[in-house]
């Protein structure tokens, strides 16, 4: 072969090449768990679905690609095929991590107000929302002195003897 | 009157409070989770030595000495940043500094001590994050200021500069360190 055709694949190969080597770094999937039942999968996936990625905030370690939620990943894993139930996994991550990593944060002293507050807030709304329309609709006319009352007929009066002059 | 006084008193004093609270929020920063591990033990492990290849290195031989325990690795442009100053503490300040080589690799970890300068008493080698799980570490740097009973009393998430030593770390070391 003459040496422009070899030319065209040793480009389209050194392409390939540098294409292929950076795709191969970062590959943190699940691909590289194996499960014996679908199951086992599932519990897998639920309960990194729990967990927070620290690295990537709004991602769960499930969905996360960064490298550290992968290492945490492998931990789970192992930890789920040595016959950890998902308490204890919890369990070993939040001693670790803190509650933060978790989505739903336990109902403890420091977490009153995050899980009572918005109930809280409602309950003082309602209150104050009743108290007004009760005491909007039950006001007790205000009481005239009798020489308002005196003044209202007086105005009365006059009122009616100028809108009909001819009685 | 004193009534419609407070009518506008009191929402206007919900608003300046609300406003407050999410004036204070806005300074905070959400990649900082507080460790649990604060006021609790070292977690106990054993490492190889990033210097001395085979070596195991026990995290016992902490004990003894306030250490800070410097989270790092070559990869970690932060850590680079923070590097002169660590070495300043070590020289200066009497603490030891430990240095935790976290995912790295070991040829690239020693060529940046070698080229910055190496602050550290000691290194432990944790290129799988197998120990690093059990400190909490999810980002490098992170720094522990261990006591020397053994105990973790505060942990930097971010680099130190002379400013993070003196305002944030050296008032730990002063309150849990050798009473003189």
């Amino acid at each position: 072969m003459s040496p422009k055709r070899l030319l065209a694949p040793a480009l389209v190969g050194a392409l390939l090449a540098w294409g292929l080597v950076p795709t191969q770094a970062p590959a943190a999937t699940l691909q590289e768990f194996t499960f014996d039942t679908p199951a086992q999968e599932q519990a897998f996936r639920e309960l990194t679905g729990k967990m927070r990625c620290l690295v990537c905030q709004n991602e769960s370690l499930a969905a996360s690609q960064a490298d550290v939620a992968q290492d945490l990943r492998r931990k789970v894993y192992s930890m789920m095929k040595e016959g950890k139930d998902q308490a204890t996994i919890i369990a070993f991550v939040v001693d670790r991590y803190g509650d933060f990593v978790l989505y739903q944060p336990p109902v403890k002293p420091s977490t009153y107000l995050l899980w009572f507050g918005p109930f809280v807030l409602v309950g003082i709304g309602g209150f104050l929302l009743l108290r007004n329309l009760r005491r909007q609709g039950t006001a007790p006319e205000p009481a005239l002195s009798p020489a308002d009352q005196a003044r209202i007929a007086q105005l009365l009066a006059a009122g009616d003897d100028q809108q009909d002059p001819a009685k | 009157m004193a009534s419609s006084t407070t009518r506008y008193l009191v929402p206007l004093g919900a608003f300046l409070a609300l406003a407050a609270l999410l004036y204070y929020g806005l300074g905070l920063d959400p990649s900082k989770v507080p460790s649990p591990l604060v006021d609790k033990p070292l977690p106990a492990f054993q490492l190889e030595s990033l210097k001395e290849p085979g070596k195991t290195l026990s995290s016992d031989l902490l004990k003894g000495k306030v250490s800070l325990v410097n989270v790092w690795a070559s990869w970690c442009p932060s850590c680079r940043q923070e590097h002169a100053e660590l070495v300043r503490i070590a020289r200066e300040s009497g603490v030891q500094v430990i240095g935790f080589n976290w995912k790295d690799e070991r040829a690239a970890a020693l060529e940046m001590l070698q080229r910055f300068g190496d602050p550290y008493a000691m290194s432990f080698y944790d290129p799988n994050n197998q120990v690093g799980i059990d400190l909490g570490v999810y980002g490098a740097p992170e720094t522990f200021v261990v006591d020397a009973a053994g105990i973790i009393r505060h942990k930097r998430i971010g680099p130190i500069d002379r400013k993070v030593w003196e305002n944030e770390m050296l008032p730990v070391i002063q309150q849990h360190g050798p009473k003189q």
